[in-house]
């Protein structure tokens, strides 16, 4: 029963700056713990892995849904370890993440019930990271565009982005040089939340809901250096194509894109995304170099100089599928755009994609004396006898070697890319197609439609 | 034997280093021979009145330590030495005490209360010794007053000791009356009624009814302003102690009284010894905590539903209050400032004053404005610290619209002081207030800051002049700059208004810290503080002082460690220094971590620090060792699976961290680095696992270790799950079945109070950060499957947990990520468990529809990886 002690705290801070660092310490470690777990979370998945079959119990398992599992490159996708690398590999590791479609050669079915359309913006395709208080985008090749802050999640070190949030945000965008707007195409993991696994329908209504609220669409300002913007995204029937075709939109087009609304986000080529381009919608039709210039005049002049040398008469080279017979054949300059190819140890000529398609192959000597390696990527120009297709299949290719390819490329061409050009000078797919491909199959519901109303 | 047992405590007592020692054995000796013999002797020994007072109160005092220990594992082992004691050596002890009451000798009778009040707290939760509080109040009219005192000191003992559900109400009532009586001013014994007094302060919990009985309570308030009034000083605080209790205890009851009691304390205040004069003061201090946390609470509005109404007495009494505490401010102590312990009527006012300032915010400033600006620039130093302290005590509660206009005034005056007053005190009381400017008024989150471009520059230098001032003046300096800094904390990358300044901060701070006389008046401390709030505010710009801050650090540490001190106050002094120097070099990794650049600069010197602070550990300093294991998590955070080369060494440091049950504090830190080092060193981490696992298995088990450790380590788990993936799997055998015991307790021992349910909580979330961490660590290998027999326990407790309805919204979160985590690593083979769960159901829903966009994340994670779950 000793008095008790009434006095108080006289000239002195409430809390001791030993009990903050003890604060700050376990703010940091409970941040690192959430981050680690989030980002244990957004590794695949190992219930569909193949070599795991105890867990696969389900005995009618779909075979082609598991074959399309382990299709799908590793997802393992850690921004702060990929950030470490350096140079050429890191431009290799970005530029494996991004979704790569395929040039549309033909009319996908069941257009206007299982696709989405959009116009696509002309500018760069790129990457954007948001994590740890800043924003990097980075373009397909890897190389950084910009650092910068934005108001995406832990995108800036301001106030209310509260800095110890280290839980990132992947995005696709292009970046639209004139109004200086980064245009989000999809979105890949919002807030260390992975998106890769679900639908493109999902995905889209995620980004939706989610990037307005972050406040990223606001004009710039200090702590958010460039727009945002949504893209409009229709359903491909008659007046969402109409529209993405035709309708009035901020930026310059650059081509409709086609998104299966069931697709997941699977890096690399895939023809669950499909690109088309006409000169209406695109000035790039005929492609266009890294810088979007349209090769000129001189730089082929200056090539068909180059190859002009001794060595041309083994510098062509035809396709023939399952041959590795040689033939070469005269190259003819101005006549066509190049095509990319990667090199591979036994001269084979690939496409970038998965499998790849070979187009050609180079003789094993001329490999050695034009000191090439496996993994070049090379450059060719299309040749008089241009493509050949049999039964819908590529069956010859009149290629002619050009030289090196720049060094900023990171991948071949697609086949689809390949082909999408030929037909383009050849025997173009037109906006009419679409329509009636449409129309056709709209014309077939209704009469289901109409057979069921009358019953 | 009586005879040895006496000269023992004698010698117990000597002078002699030797005899003590010698007796202090035998003592032990003879209670471990025979513990009923011992514990008799010794009650004996305290009642024989042939005995002399000095053994006779050591032998209480052995007894009392013998029924109670602070160390709540020690207190249980004796509470149940005692209940298995034979009864009959119970019942003689018992009856030695009760007759030691009416020894003529004081100490006998005021240890052997102690003692009684023991044992009732070891009895009475336990439904004996029923007839105690009859027994003593049975005869307490008939009673000499030396006994009547040291019944009622008893019974206050009792009412402090045990919690007041044990005492039936019929007891409490008789407590009530002996006790009010004994206060009584017909009572003419002094020793009675304070000893009344003193009672009543500690019945005062036990009182509820009685104060709910307008008459009861009207008596008893009656009684004890009476008491207020006594001529004896020491019956006057006691009762003034007994207001203050009441006033926090009952102060929905005070309306009727608040005019009496404000004319006492006020008249106390003014005229009373101070002893008195304090606790009176202490009566409004405790009204304004009582407002200020009602005031909080409902925000203001007072609506129908909130508990306890606000009667706002502070702004009724504000008129009268405010010139009454103004006053005390007048009545400083001479040096007050530098000295410790100092505790006076003017820092008790000035304090009051602060609290009146927080309770009524704006009204204050009128009342207390003239009497600034009457004093401020008179000769007497008195006037002036009165007015700065009066001023700086009100800056904390009043809007920053009403303060900054008049604040902008008086800081250019507090400058020019704080130059030129001749007088120490006055210039410490106006650095404070300035560093209350800052505090306050000064940041961020305010429109407008008493800190502008055009005065920085000079409150800097001035500030950085100060510090080579008197310790106690530049300790307030620092103070100054710290929320000067502080300030500027959250401004973001751009530039901050301290980069033309900040090398010369960082070199006068430095300087103070080396100072001859840092050590007195907190100066140490200060300075050190005030470096780390620096170094945290630095930009991109600042950071490559920082940089060359850095090895100073280093070199001052190393001198430290150098350096030999024999007296134990002299080691003291060196591990403060230790543990502010790794606390400083903690707080500079942190930063220059945060950045790349700067994080690979300061990782060349990561060899040295890490030498250093192995060598911290050394010491046997719990702070120190807190501090340098912290420095250590935030080392290996920033040089992630590097750190690896540092571990062979740090190995040992860690276990012995692990193990130290004492300094709790310095255990869960070192819990909080075993994540640290995981998350480093990934699967790297795996060779230390076996050790670490062990410990921290020990940790849990253990009843010794603070309970506060334990959630943690269930994280804990987690993080190692996570970092060694499928190697876990030799642990989970121990791991889950301890995890799944706290999991089913922490489900039931909710319902308690708001600490117990916030515990639970921590514990909660601690065991489902454990089971992510298990789950997402199993993710990817072949052995998901050794998951499998505990899927339907987890799924369960996520279901309990659920329908019990109190989770906090942390565990909340991490209960929905746990349900993710289970299906997101056993797929399918768990498909229809989860479907079956209540969780995947209702608990989802909820989640997927909550306002809180984290939780509401979580939850639509756990929706994805159930439905895929559930689809294939």
């Amino acid at each position: 029963m000793a008095p008790s002690d009434h006095r108080r705290p006289y000239k002195r801070p409430a809390i001791s700056d030993q009990q903050r660092r003890r604060d700050h310490s376990l703010l940091r470690q409970a941040q690192n713990r959430l981050d680690a777990q989030q980002r244990a979370r957004c590794l695949a998945s190992s219930i569909l892995s193949l070599e795991n079959p105890e867990t696969d119990s389900v005995p009618d398992l779909d075979s082609t849904t598991g074959q399309e599992q382990s299709e799908v490159p590793p997802k393992e996708f850690d921004v702060r370890q990929a950030s470490k690398l350096r140079g050429v590999e890191a431009r290799r590791w970005f530029a494996r993440q991004l979704m790569l479609p395929e040039w549309m050669i033909d009319v996908p079915d069941r257009l206007s019930r299982d696709w989405y359309v959009f116009a696509r913006p002309a500018g760069k395709r790129c990457f954007v990271v948001s994590s740890n208080g800043a924003t990097v985008s980075r373009l397909r090749n890897g190389s950084i565009l910009h650092r910068f802050p934005s108001a995406l999640p832990s995108g800036s070190r301001s106030r209310d982005a509260s800095g110890t949030s280290q839980s990132y945000s992947i995005m696709d965008c292009i970046f639209h040089e004139p109004d200086q707007t980064y245009y989000v195409i999809d979105i890949l993991c919002w807030r260390g939340y992975s998106l890769y696994d679900c639908s493109a329908e999902f995905r889209f209504f995620w980004l939706n809901s989610k990037l307005a609220e972050s406040g990223a669409c606001g004009p710039p300002s200090q702590y958010h250096r460039y727009r945002f913007s949504l893209i409009p995204v229709y359903n491909c029937d008659h007046n969402g194509l109409s529209a993405a075709y035709m309708g009035a939109v901020p930026y310059v087009k650059d081509g409709l894109l086609f998104y299966n609304k069931e697709a997941k986000y699977q890096t690399g080529n895939t023809p669950l995304a499909l690109v088309w381009k006409d000169e209406n919608c695109s000035q790039y039709v005929i492609d266009t170099d890294n810088q979007g210039n349209i090769p000129i005049q001189q730089q082929e002049h200056k090539i068909s100089i180059d190859c002009l040398s001794k060595e041309r008469d083994k510098m062509r080279s035809i396709y023939l599928p399952n041959s590795d017979i040689l033939s070469l054949y005269i190259w003819n300059a101005n006549r066509m755009k190049w095509v990319v190819l990667e090199l591979q140890d036994d001269g084979k000529l690939n496409t970038s994609d998965d499998p790849p398609v070979a187009f050609g192959c180079l003789d094993s000597d001329f490999v050695h004396k034009s000191g090439l390696h496996s993994g070049n990527l090379l450059r060719f120009s299309i040749g008089d006898n241009g493509l050949s297709f049999m039964e819908e299949r590529l069956d010859k290719a009149d290629l002619c070697y050009i030289g090196k390819s720049n060094r900023a490329r990171a991948f071949a061409d697609s086949y689809s890319k390949i082909v999408f050009q030929h037909m383009v000078r050849h025997s173009p797919l037109k906006m009419d197609d679409f329509l009636s491909s449409i129309t056709s199959s709209d014309d077939q519901e209704n009469q289901l439609n109409d057979i069921e109303m009358t019953g | 034997m009586a005879m040895e047992v006496t000269q023992i405590l004698l010698n117990a007592q000597a002078v002699d280093g030797a005899v003590r020692k010698h007796a202090e054995e035998n003592l032990k000796q003879f209670q471990e021979q025979n513990l009923s013999s011992f514990l008799l002797s010794l009650a004996g020994e305290l009642a024989n009145e042939e005995k002399p007072a000095e053994s006779r109160k050591l032998a209480g005092l052995i007894l009392k330590n013998a029924l109670d220990a602070k160390e709540q594992n020690r207190k249980y082992e004796l509470v149940q030495r005692w209940l298995a004691l034979d009864g009959s050596v119970k019942v003689q002890i018992k009856t030695f005490l009760l007759k030691t009451l009416s020894s003529p000798g004081i100490d006998a009778r005021s240890t052997a209360s102690q003692v009684i009040a023991k044992v009732a707290g070891v009895e009475l939760p336990q439904k004996q010794w029923h007839e105690l509080i009859g027994t003593l109040l049975s005869n307490i009219h008939q009673l000499p007053a030396h006994s009547k005192q040291a019944t009622l000191e008893t019974l206050g003992y009792i009412c402090e000791e045990v919690s007041p559900d044990v005492v039936d109400q019929d007891h409490v009532n008789k407590i009530l009356t002996a006790v009010v009586q004994g206060m009584n001013s017909s009572e003419t014994n002094n020793e009675v009624r304070l000893a009344a007094t003193r009672a009543l302060y500690n019945a005062l919990g036990f009182t509820q009814v009685n104060f709910s009985n307008d008459m009861e309570r009207d008596y008893i308030m009656r009684v004890v302003c009476e008491a207020t009034l006594s001529p004896e000083v020491k019956i006057r605080q006691a009762a003034f102690e007994c207001l203050v209790a009441i006033s926090s205890t009952y102060y929905e009851k005070l309306a009727p009284y608040i005019k009496d009691i404000f004319d006492i304390t006020a008249k106390a205040v003014k005229e009373d010894e101070e002893p008195v004069a304090l606790q009176a003061m202490e009566f409004w201090s405790s009204i304004c905590d009582e407002e200020i946390d009602i005031l909080e609470e409902y925000g203001g509005d007072f609506s129908a539903d909130s508990e306890i109404p606000c009667f706002y007495f502070i702004k009724q009494a504000l008129p009268v209050l405010v010139p009454m505490l103004l006053e005390t401010l007048l009545k400083q102590g001479e040096d007050q400032d530098q000295d410790e312990g100092a505790w006076n009527i003017a820092m008790a006012g000035g304090t009051c004053l602060g609290l009146v300032a927080r309770t009524v915010g704006d009204d204050i400033i009128q009342l207390v404005m003239p009497f600034v600006e009457f004093n401020i620039t008179k000769h007497d130093w008195r006037q002036r610290e009165a007015a700065t302290y009066a001023f700086g005590s009100i800056l904390e509660g009043p809007s920053p619209e009403k303060l900054v206009p008049l604040v902008k005034v008086a800081l250019q005056f507090m400058l020019a002081a704080l130059m030129k007053d001749p007088n120490n005190h006055v210039k410490d009381t106006t650095a404070w207030t300035i560093g209350r400017m800052f505090e306050f008024l000064h940041g961020s989150t305010l429109d407008t800051s008493v800190i502008t471009p055009s005065n920085c520059q000079e409150i800097i230098t001035v500030l950085l002049h100060s510090m080579k001032d008197v310790p106690n003046v530049a300790e307030k300096a620092c103070g100054a700059l710290y929320f000067l800094a502080q300030g500027y904390a959250d401004m973001g990358p751009s530039a901050s208004p301290l980069t033309p300044y900040f090398q010369d901060i960082l070199k006068t701070l430095y300087d103070v810290t080396r100072r001859e006389d840092a050590g007195e008046s907190r100066l140490l401390t200060a300075a050190y503080e005030t470096l780390n709030e620096v170094v945290r505010c630095s930009t991109d710009e600042t950071a490559p002082m920082v940089i060359q801050l850095l090895p100073l650090i280093l070199r001052e540490l190393h001198l430290s460690l150098e350096s030999q001190k024999f007296s134990s106050d002299e080691r003291d002094k060196q591990n403060e220094l230790q543990g502010l120097l790794c606390g400083c070099l903690q707080v500079i990794i942190q930063k220059l971590g945060s950045s790349e650049a700067t994080k690979q600069v300061f990782l060349q010197l990561a060899d040295q620090m890490m030498s250093l602070f192995l060598r911290v550990f050394g010491s046997k300093s719990a702070t120190a060792h807190e501090e340098a294991m912290l420095a250590i998590g935030a080392l290996a955070y920033a040089a992630g699976s590097s750190f690896e080369k540092y571990m062979p060494e740090f190995y040992r440091y860690l276990e012995m961290g692990l193990q130290n049950f004492e300094d709790y504090q310095v255990c869960a830190i070192t819990v909080g680095v075993v994540g640290d080092l995981c998350r480093a060193l990934e699967d790297k981490v795996s060779p230390y696992c076996d050790g670490i696992m062990t410990h921290l298995l020990k940790d849990l088990s253990s009843n010794q270790l603070h309970r506060s450790v334990k959630p943690p380590i269930f994280s804990c788990f987690g993080d190692i799950a996570l970092a060694i993936g499928e190697i876990f799997e030799k642990y989970l055998v121990y791991v889950m079945p301890m995890i799944q015991t706290a999991a089913e307790l922490s489900v039931h021992t909710s319902g308690g109070d708001d600490d117990m349910s916030e515990y639970t909580n921590s514990l909660r979330n601690g065991i489902l950060e454990g089971y992510s961490g298990i789950f997402q660590g199993f993710k990817g290998s072949s052995k998901t499957q050794l998951l499998m027999p505990y899927a339907h326990r987890i799924l369960q407790f996520l279901d309990n947990l659920y329908m019990e309805k109190d989770m906090d919204d942390q565990a909340m979160k991490t209960a929905i990520g746990v349900l993710g985590d289970l299906a997101d690593t056993l797929g399918s083979g768990a498909a229809t468990l989860i479907q079956n769960s209540v969780s995947s159901k209702e608990f989802l829903s909820e989640c997927l529809s909550s306002d809180d966009s984290m939780l509401k994340e979580s939850a639509e994670w756990a929706n994805m990886t159930i439905s895929r779950a559930i689809s294939f």
